[in-house]
Order: C-alpha cells, then sequence, then structure tokens
C-alpha cells in the first residue's frame, strides 16, 4: 500500500489595496487545474492575514499578486511576519508588475520566485513540481 | 449586371476554397473570439437606410461635422508621488501640446483612505497622486487656470470628496463652480464589476452617484458628472461584447437611479460620458464604438423617452489597451498603442489616452510620456484619418462587425434582465464570472499558441535591454504623513468637526450630501475623515471570492 502523499495547499492572495484581480485568478486556476489545492483569499490582504490564513489552511505555499507598486514593502513584510510566527518552512512566491531590479532585492528579502508579466502558466506549475517533487497533486 | 456579379462571387468563392491556407494553427476569430469570414461583400451589409454623422443613432458620430470640426481632446492621465512633483508633469504635459488633464491618484486616495493610515504603507504615490486634503489640490492645480482647461479624475468611492476638493479650489482661484468643466469618472458600478476599488455596500454607493449627479446639473452644468467605464471592464479581461454590454447596462442603471429619484431624464442624460478600452483587435473595437452609439441612442429615445437630441449622443473618452502591452521588448509598446489609438480616432472617439511603452513597468517617465502623446499628434496630424468622417462606414465587414456587436450587447441586457439588474447581478458574481471565464479562455489560447503576443509566446529575445524607468521616493510616504500633520495643526479644528458632524446626520437622512462633502473639504477634513465619517453611517462591502 503507497503512503497517502499529503496534496501541496496554496493559499493565493492579493496584498494591499489595488483590486486588479485577474492575474491571480488566472493563476488560481490553473494551479487547480494542474491538480493544487488552492485557497484564493480574496482582496486587500493584509500580510498578517494572508499569514493567518496559510496557518490555517495548512498551507505548504503563499502566492502573492499586487499591481500597485507597494511590492516591496507588502511581500518582504508577508516573509517578516512568516519569520515572526516562527512559519518559515512555507514558502512565499509572488507576481504581477515587477521591475527586473526589484526581484533581485525581493528575492533577497526571502521571496523564493517571482513571475512577471507574460509568464506561460506553466511555467509556474513546473517551478512547483520542481520545488515539490515529492508531494502529490489531487 | 446581377448574374455576372453573382458569377464573379462564385468564382472568387470556388478559388478561395482551392487555394492553400496558412496551417500557423492561429485563430482567425477576433481577439473576443467572434468568428470572421475571410470576406465580406455587399451581401453582408445590413439593410437600412443611409446614416449620417450627428444624426440618429448617431453610428458615424455625434458631431455633423467630425473631426473636420474638433479634433478629438488629447488627455494623457498622469499623476505619481507629490501633488507638487505632479503639477511639475502637468505643466510639462501642457507646455508639449496637451489640451486637458487627466488625474491619476495613488491607492490610498482611490481607497478613500490617509497616506497615514497604516494599510497606505507601500503604496503612497505609487500609482497615483497622494491627495489627502485640500491643501494637495491646491498644489496640485497650483498656476493652473482651471476655468481655461478641462480636468477628467479618475476616482470612483470617494468621487464626490475630490470633486468637492476641486469645486473649491476654482473657488479660491475666482472661477464659479458653473464655469467648470471636465470629467469625474464616479463609476462605482465597474468598481463592483471588475476594478474592485469599493468602500460602501451598492445601495449608499448608488445614492453618492445620483448626489453627484443631482448637483451637478443644478450647480456644475458645464461638468460630466460620470464616466461609464468599460475600460476596467476589458482590463480585467472581458471580451469586447462584454466591455460593450456591461458598460451600456451599468449607464442604464445610472440612468435608472436618478429617474427614481426624481429627475428628468433631459436634465441628466447629456452630462453622463463613456469610456472605453481600445483593444488591439483593430476592427472589432471600431465595430465597438460605432454600436455604442447606436445602442445607446436607440435606448435613451425610444426606452427612456428622452426628448432632446443631446440626451441620445453617447460620448467617449478611449485609452488604449494596458493589457496588450509586453514587459518584452517594451519598445514595441509604441506600435501597439499606435494601432489601438488609429482604432479609437476611427470610431469616433471624443478624448484619448495613449499608454506609454514603459507603462507595463512602472508610471512612465517624461520621455515615454511625451512619446506616447506625440502618437496621438502624429494620428492628428500626419495621416489624414482626421479629414473624412467615419471613414469605415459602408465597409461590408465593419458594418456586418458593428451589427454583430450589437446583437451581442442586446442578448446580454437580456440576461441582465433576467437575473434582476445590474445590481443583483454583481451580487450572484455574474459578471465577475463571466470575465474571470473570458480571462481564462484568453490566456489558455496564448499557452497554446493560438493567439500570438510578439515577445511573449513567440519573437523572443533572450538578452533584453533594460528601459529606464521612474522611481517613486520612499522617503514620500513620510513626508506626507508629515504634511497631514501640518493640516491638522493649522486648521480650524471646531469648523472641521462641525462640518463632519453635520455630514454624518445628513448621511444617516436622505439630504444630497454634496454640500455636507463640500463643507467639510472647505473646512480641510482629510479624505479619510470624511470616508470615515460616511462608513460610520454606510458600512462598507466585502465580495465574495469568485475564482
Amino acid at each position: 500500500m503507497a503512503t497517502a502523499v499529503r496534496p501541496v495547499r496554496i493559499v493565493v492572495a492579493k496584498v494591499g489595496l489595488d483590486g486588479h484581480d485577474r492575474g491571480v485568478k488566472v493563476v488560481a486556476r490553473a494551479l487547480r487545474d494542474a491538480g493544487y489545492e488552492v485557497i484564493y483569499t480574496g482582496l486587500r490582504q493584509t500580510p498578517e492575514m494572508v499569514v493567518d490564513a496559510a496557518l490555517q489552511e495548512d498551507a505548504q505555499v503563499i502566492g502573492l499578486s499586487i499591481h500597485s507598486g507597494a511590492h516591496m514593502t507588502l511581500f518582504p513584510a508577508v516573509v517578516e511576519e512568516l519569520k515572526r510566527r516562527k512559519a518559515t518552512d512555507i514558502i512565499v512566491f509572488g507576481g504581477g508588475i515587477i521591475p527586473d531590479d526589484d526581484i533581485t532585492a525581493l528575492k533577497k528579502s526571502g521571496v523564493e520566485e517571482i513571475f512577471t508579466p507574460g509568464t506561460p502558466l506553466q511555467e509556474i506549475v513546473d517551478w512547483l513540481r520542481k520545488r515539490f517533487p515529492e508531494s502529490a497533486t489531487k | 449586371m446581377k448574374v455576372r456579379a453573382r458569377d464573379a462571387k462564385q468564382a472568387w468563392q470556388e478559388e478561395f476554397e482551392s487555394s492553400p491556407v496558412r496551417e500557423d494553427g492561429i485563430e482567425t476569430s477576433t481577439i473576443s473570439g467572434i468568428p470572421l469570414e475571410p470576406l465580406y461583400t455587399s451581401a453582408d451589409l445590413p439593410r437600412r437606410a443611409e446614416e449620417y454623422p450627428g444624426q440618429f443613432p448617431y453610428t458615424r458620430g455625434i458631431h455633423p461635422s467630425g473631426y473636420r470640426g474638433r479634433l478629438w481632446t488629447m488627455r494623457q492621465f498622469s499623476g505619481f508621488a507629490t501633488a507638487e512633483e505632479t503639477n511639475r508633469r502637468y505643466k510639462y504635459l501642457l507646455a508639449n501640446g496637451q489640451t486637458g488633464l487627466s488625474v491619476a491618484f495613488d491607492m490610498p486616495t482611490l481607497m478613500g483612505q490617509d497616506s497615514d493610515a497604516p494599510t497606505s504603507r507601500g503604496e503612497v504615490g505609487h500609482c497615483g497622486v497622494a491627495i489627502d486634503s485640500l491643501a494637495d489640490m491646491e498644489t496640485l492645480f497650483a498656476g493652473i487656470p482651471l476655468g481655461d482647461i478641462t480636468t477628467s479624475m479618475t476616482i470612483n468611492s470617494p468621487a464626490a470628496i475630490l470633486l468637492c476638493m476641486y469645486i473649491a479650489v476654482a473657488e479660491e482661484q475666482g472661477v464659479p463652480a458653473s464655469k467648470l468643466g471636465g470629467t469625474l469618472q464616479n463609476d462605482i458600478l465597474k468598481e463592483f464589476i471588475a476594478q474592485k476599488e469599493f468602500i460602501f455596500p451598492p445601495a449608499p454607493s448608488m445614492r453618492l452617484v445620483v448626489d453627484s449627479i443631482e448637483y451637478c446639473a443644478k450647480e456644475v452644468p458645464k461638468w460630466n458628472t460620470i464616466s461609464i467605464s468599460g475600460y476596467h471592464i476589458r482590463e480585467a479581461g472581458s471580451t469586447a461584447a462584454q466591455e460593450l454590454a456591461f458598460t451600456l447596462a451599468d449607464g442604464m442603471a445610472y440612468v435608472d437611479a436618478c429617474l427614481e429619484r426624481g429627475m428628468h431624464i433631459d436634465d441628466f442624460a447629456s452630462r453622463l460620458s463613456f469610456f472605453f478600452d481600445a483593444h488591439i483587435d483593430f476592427f472589432e473595437e471600431i465595430a465597438k464604438f460605432r454600436a455604442a452609439r447606436r445602442i445607446w441612442a436607440r435606448w435613451m429615445r425610444e426606452r427612456y423617452g428622452a426628448q432632446q437630441e443631446r440626451s441620445w449622443k453617447l460620448r467617449f473618452h478611449t485609452q488604449t489597451a494596458g493589457v496588450s502591452l509586453t514587459a518584452q521588448q517594451p519598445e514595441l509598446n509604441i506600435a501597439r498603442t499606435a494601432v489601438e489609438a488609429l482604432a479609437a480616432v476611427l470610431g469616433g472617439t471624443q478624448s484619448l489616452h495613449t499608454n506609454a511603452m514603459d507603462e507595463v513597468l512602472a508610471l512612465p517617465t517624461d520621455k515615454a510620456a511625451r512619446l506616447a502623446l506625440r502618437t496621438q499628434q502624429l494620428l492628428a496630424y500626419e495621416t489624414g484619418v482626421a479629414s473624412t468622417i467615419d471613414p469605415l462606414g459602408g465597409s461590408y465587414f465593419v458594418e456586418a462587425l458593428t451589427d454583430e456587436m450589437e446583437r451581442q450587447a442586446e442578448a446580454y441586457f437580456k440576461r441582465i434582465e433576467e437575473i434582476g439588474g445590474v445590481i443583483p447581478a454583481i451580487e450572484v458574481g455574474f459578471f465577475q464570472k463571466e470575465i474571470a471565464d473570458a480571462a481564462f479562455r484568453y490566456q489558455q489560447e496564448l499557452e497554446q499558441k493560438r493567439r500570438i503576443v510578439i515577445g511573449v509566446n513567440d519573437f523572443t529575445v533572450e538578452d533584453e535591454e533594460a528601459i529606464e524607468i521612474l522611481r517613486i521616493d520612499p522617503r514620500l510616504e513620510s513626508q506626507q504623513a508629515e504634511r497631514i500633520s501640518e493640516v491638522r495643526r493649522k486648521r480650524d479644528q471646531a469648523k472641521c468637526s462641525n462640518a463632519l458632524n453635520r455630514l454624518r446626520k445628513a448621511a444617516a437622512g436622505t439630504d444630497n450630501l454634496m454640500p455636507y462633502i463640500l463643507d467639510a473639504v472647505r473646512a480641510y477634513a482629510t479624505e479619510g475623515e470624511i470616508m470615515h465619517t460616511m462608513v460610520e453611517v454606510f458600512g462598507t462591502y466585502t465580495e465574495t471570492a469568485v475564482v
């Protein structure tokens, strides 16, 4: 009998004030279609709310979306909140309108991967597969 | 002769069918999925009386003289950082031949909160200018005579407050409200549908919209009280027909709300304006603009019984599609924007914003902003497209596509009516689901290379050269917070609190809130304080997220 492997659970969230949710919804659907368990928090989440949701949902991954230019403040704030709550096993990735220079800085701050406009959905799925090779999808 | 024409068509048909066709798997339907014929002929022309510009139903334009009479207004949407910096950008754009202003506010301003609110962190001045009180608005328009220019303000939930600030600045400049021209976006329905910058629940949100329309009809008669927007619906992923249908349905919902207030249709209809996207599928967009005018005219005259011609005319602003721009090989965005702008012009837009090539990365630099404006000037002055009115009128293809747009929009009106109207349809997530489905479908077409975006899923390059982008100084946030403290310190505190108390009381009743908001603004109450006062009475709205 095979050991039950836990499917990867991903909380996707819109942090900050902007309501542009086209990207986050498309990504959420694609991840769900790829077999991941996806929980979408909805709009205007603070870093604290996102981490709360991830802990409550027992998620291994947090995916963040932002289109207002506040990524340099809010993405690292989520990583910091995870540290504060001693939940650094949860990994964070993000997407949105993010210039190249900022990507380097964000990765340094602990965001594992950034996907910018034009990224094929498959690339995000491939990245997750590589990152969680052991886990099953639904 | 007739027999010979049929023979010619038949011959073409046979030759076409025996000719090789491209087998690259790329869709031949429009970007919205409308199937297209390889050729349109006189057989596709609708049977109707010949249409003329300036005449009902205005398919060919609302002005008898088209752009011969007056070119479209070149109105570049602009705002970033502080009021002071944005004021400098406005003067730069005006000096370069721009003919109207259009204010972009930052996220905290759009969401009705002050720069020093905890949830404003990281957002101040980033995607627009930070405006917290009348003091900032005075700086924003310093040295710009408000009696001589028109200004468009893209703001929705707190729209009434920003309009009052504009009126107050004009008063200080000695310009009476009756002389002010411009446009307030003030379109809350599309916020619930697409852009999601809502604060209050639908009912009080609609009350504020009607309050401002009613107030302006008397006090600011040259002001476009609302800009009913398809732009955000389209950018959120809708098809062209959805953009058209949902926007016009919103327009009718505002008309219904004003009638319910007891206003007469001809007292406000002519001040309603529209705002559409100009996407990359050239002919589909032109057809959309033409269909919009025809549908609106018919509904206004036949359903609402408007008597005055000006009530039938749909006037609109256009912005090229931000969503069509790419971060990859960004210089290509200049070409995309030019094509989209041309569609807007051939569709008969009243005003136009052309996106800058770097807007996919950040707010535009001075140079990119000027290039975008120059693109419009090129269309207006070099290409000759402004010389003939509705030059595509009578095109077999464009006329057939215009009719198809109209047909699809009417089908949506029926569905919305079956659900019970626009607000019930918002509450059950109808629009949101339709848009998300269309966005996902398009994304899949890209992944499967059934649609090509140059530089993204084909014709890519390995090493891209980075382009220069505009950076917002992170110190701005604390500077703006200090500015608010100063305003709070210097103002007459009692006067301010009294104004806010009167507003709270009025919000609980049925008075038009505009005069109360204007008093609070004049007393230097901050935007956040005014919004908070209304939230105490109205509450806030949370949407159920649909994926």
